[in-house]
């Protein structure tokens, strides 16, 4: 049904249906309702967190490390071989490790996390009460690597090519090569010894009783590691940002707009922003894995009693249940962001919200 | 002063004297006057070589108020590029030249940045140049708002012929057709005078099509100047007033739409006369060989390869654009 025009007559006949064609098949993505959505999502969580228990489990347990001999410590050569066999015994750890697992599961399944070896207390209890200071931390880190990254990326789109532009993707670089603990230990340094604007360590002043802890003083103890974990994040979404930004900005809408008199900040506003901020958004929830890992680092080394803390000293003494716990609860975390990220794509953009609602 | 007050007079009239051929095709004063324009852009080639490809060389043109006029030219032959520089909208590593007037003064700075999206629209493609995350009406108010750009949204929507929850819509839930009206639509919303529309996205469906295509008569009826690029000769007849030809990149005829009729006798240039008699209904008789590259024929007629009538001195030389029969056409022997 091709006209004949002027293209046909030069003999440069292009195919004027290939485009119809490649939009026409780009409809075809994910299909099926919520229902189906959430199902397939719960199904890859419980095989996630079966792995991760399973491999953990494996590897706990070819340790070197004598979770009895851990515990005891530097008394070990007060304590006699029996008086040992009785604390494994009490622990469990005279049985084979398969018997062990399962009845971890079991005891698992029944909503029972054991209890910790080094605190003894339920791995639950522990890990609510750790979570709570983390949190607090890593949401700060959080908020502020988004902000940061994502002003950042935007300023230096909209300066594309001229010296604001060179200035932030080189501190980018250099933020994104710098090893976190190195930039802990400078931070430790300056701000805390050097300085003395911060404290050096833990989440409040020593010897203060829980009840007296204000907020400033949570907040001058969080600030550290908080500002150490968030120089993780920026360059990530900054880069992503500036990148996704450019593209919108040379895409044909952009153009259209600036036909209409549209620029600047006011095409960013109505154009730029809300292409931009998803994919941020969704690099930051999908960065949670990446959150949890600096935390462990930035919580050893400013002595802040956190997660992260009690996963190193639960890996460095053997202490398997909880352990298993932390492992568990860290992939419930990153999974938990993965899915916001794909569920936040799945709420705004409307190209995929309306798939969603098609059942 | 007193000396350059009287010259407005003089010089409103030479205007006026110009434009009397103009009016001999039915043209009021032109509202946009492209004279000799030229675009080239720099392509990077393998490792760090750079070539310049030149896409238009030498286009001129004139289109009124109350006038569609058409430029037919094969795809890829930089209509588009056309479109953008009336615009000003050209992308960075392109390069200009000629004379392009709105209303008699440049279009270029200030006045540009003034006049885009108020008295100049650009009528795009289709749905790529809608913002995907936009509803069609909020993009087709653009930078209006109120109540009463509203209900003018709505007005102009229905006259159109797009029902009315097409405002509610996102771009990808549009049909091609629909699409195509609401960039129409915004054209007509912002109070353009000028409307420079870029050819329907191929393979739309040839019934959408037409449809878009009355859009744009309509708005030139209302009494916008309206400049259609397409590579389909037939549909832009149905709605043009006047069609300019486009070859390698050169404007190589200006003719009055009813010149198209018959075996062609009223058309000027060897070429035009060929691009009709291509035609299934004109004798299908298609015309050998290709468009050579702008830079292939610099200096020489960009046709005399093709041309049957061609001379020695059509190799030798470039013919210039001139007036002939009510027309303008570029060759040394027009008919
Ligand atoms: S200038 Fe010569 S070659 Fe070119 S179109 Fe005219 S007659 Fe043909």
């Amino acid at each position: 049904m091709e006209k004949l025009s002027a293209d046909i007559q030069d003999g440069r006949r292009r195919g004027a249906g290939a485009e119809a064609a490649q939009s026409a098949s780009g409809g075809e993505g994910i299909k099926g309702g919520w229902g189906l959505y959430l199902l397939g999502k719960a199904l890859r969580l419980i095989l996630l967190l079966a792995a991760v228990s399973a491999v953990t489990f494996t590897l706990v347990s070819h340790s070197p490390v004598d979770p009895v001999r851990a515990y005891i410590g530097a008394d070990i050569l007060r304590v006699g071989p029996e008086q040992q066999a009785q604390i494994a015994a009490y622990w469990g750890l005279d049985e084979p490790p398969l018997e062990r697992f399962f009845r971890w599961v079991g005891a698992l399944l029944s909503g029972d996390l054991g209890t910790s070896m080094i605190y003894r207390e339920p791995v639950a209890d522990v890990i609510a009460e750790r979570f709570a200071s983390s949190a607090l931390l890593m949401a700060a880190a959080w908020l502020l690597s988004g902000a940061l990254g994502f002003s950042a990326g935007i300023a230096a789109a909209m300066a594309h090519g001229r010296w604001p532009d060179r200035l932030i993707r080189r501190c980018c670089y250099l933020l994104a090569s710098t090893p976190p603990f190195w930039l802990a230990l400078l931070l430790l340094t300056v701000f805390g010894v050097a300085l003395g604007w911060f404290p050096i360590g833990l989440a409040a002043p020593a010897g203060m009783a829980a009840e007296e802890v204000g907020w400033l003083d949570r907040l001058r103890h969080m600030a550290l590691p908080a500002l150490t974990l968030s120089v993780v994040g920026i360059a990530p979404v900054a880069l992503h940002t500036r990148q996704k930004l450019l593209e919108v900005l040379a895409s044909d809408h952009a153009l259209y707009a600036r036909s209409r008199g549209e620029r600047g900040w006011a095409l960013l506003r109505r154009h730029g922003l809300r292409a931009v901020a998803l994919p941020a958004l969704s690099l930051q929830l999908a960065g949670f894995s990446e959150l949890f890992g600096g935390a462990v680092l930035a919580e050893q080394v400013f002595s802040y009693p956190g997660l992260g803390q009690a996963t190193v000293q639960a890996g460095l003494r053997g202490d398997v249940p909880l352990l298993m716990g932390l492992v568990l609860g860290s992939a419930l975390f990153v999974f938990a962001g993965n899915l916001l990220a794909d569920l936040s794509y799945r709420l705004v953009d409307p190209r995929l919200r309306e798939r969603s609602r098609t059942s | 002063m007193a000396i350059g007050a009287k010259r407005v007079p003089a010089q409103e009239a030479s205007r006026r004297g110009a434009s009397s051929e103009e009016a001999a095709l039915g043209a009021a004063a032109p509202l946009l006057e492209i004279e000799g324009l030229r675009v080239s852009f720099l392509q990077y080639g393998r490792g760090l070589q750079r070539r310049t490809v030149q896409a238009l060389a030498g286009v001129d043109l004139s289109v009124g108020a109350g006038e569609l006029v058409a430029l037919v030219g094969s795809s890829g032959s930089g209509k588009s590029l056309l479109a953008h520089a009336v615009m000003g909208l050209l992308p960075d590593n392109a390069r200009s030249s000629g004379s392009i007037r709105y209303a008699g003064e440049p279009l270029d700075g200030e006045r540009l940045l003034r006049l885009r999206g108020k008295e100049l629209a650009l009528v795009p493609q289709g749905v790529t140049y809608l913002d995907p995350l936009l509803r069609a009406g909020e993009q087709a108010l653009g930078r209006q708002r109120g109540p009463q750009a509203r209900s003018r949204l709505r007005a102009v929507f229905s006259r159109f012929g797009l029902p009315e929850r097409a405002e509610r819509l996102y771009p990808h839930q549009l049909s091609g057709g629909m699409a195509r009206k609401v960039l129409v639509s915004a054209a007509a919303l912002g109070g353009a005078r000028l409307v420079v529309a870029d050819e329907p996205t191929p393979g739309m469906e040839a019934g959408k099509a037409a449809e878009a295509l009355q859009a744009l008569r309509e708005l030139a009826d209302g009494g916008c100047g309206v400049l259609l690029l397409t590579h389909d000769i037939e549909a832009a007849l149905r709605v043009a007033d006047r069609v300019a030809v486009l070859y390698a990149g050169e404007a190589v005829e200006l003719a009055a739409a009813s010149d198209f009729a018959g075996a062609g006798e009223r058309l000027r240039h060897p070429y035009t006369r060929a691009l009709w008699q291509a035609l299934p209904a004109n004798g299908f008789r298609p015309l050998p060989g290709v468009q050579p590259a702008p830079e292939e024929a610099a200096a020489s007629c960009a046709f005399a390869a093709r041309c049957g009538q061609a001379a020695p001195e059509c190799r030798a030389a470039k013919p210039a654009m001139r007036v002939w029969r009510g027309g303008q056409v570029r060759c040394f022997k027009p008919d």
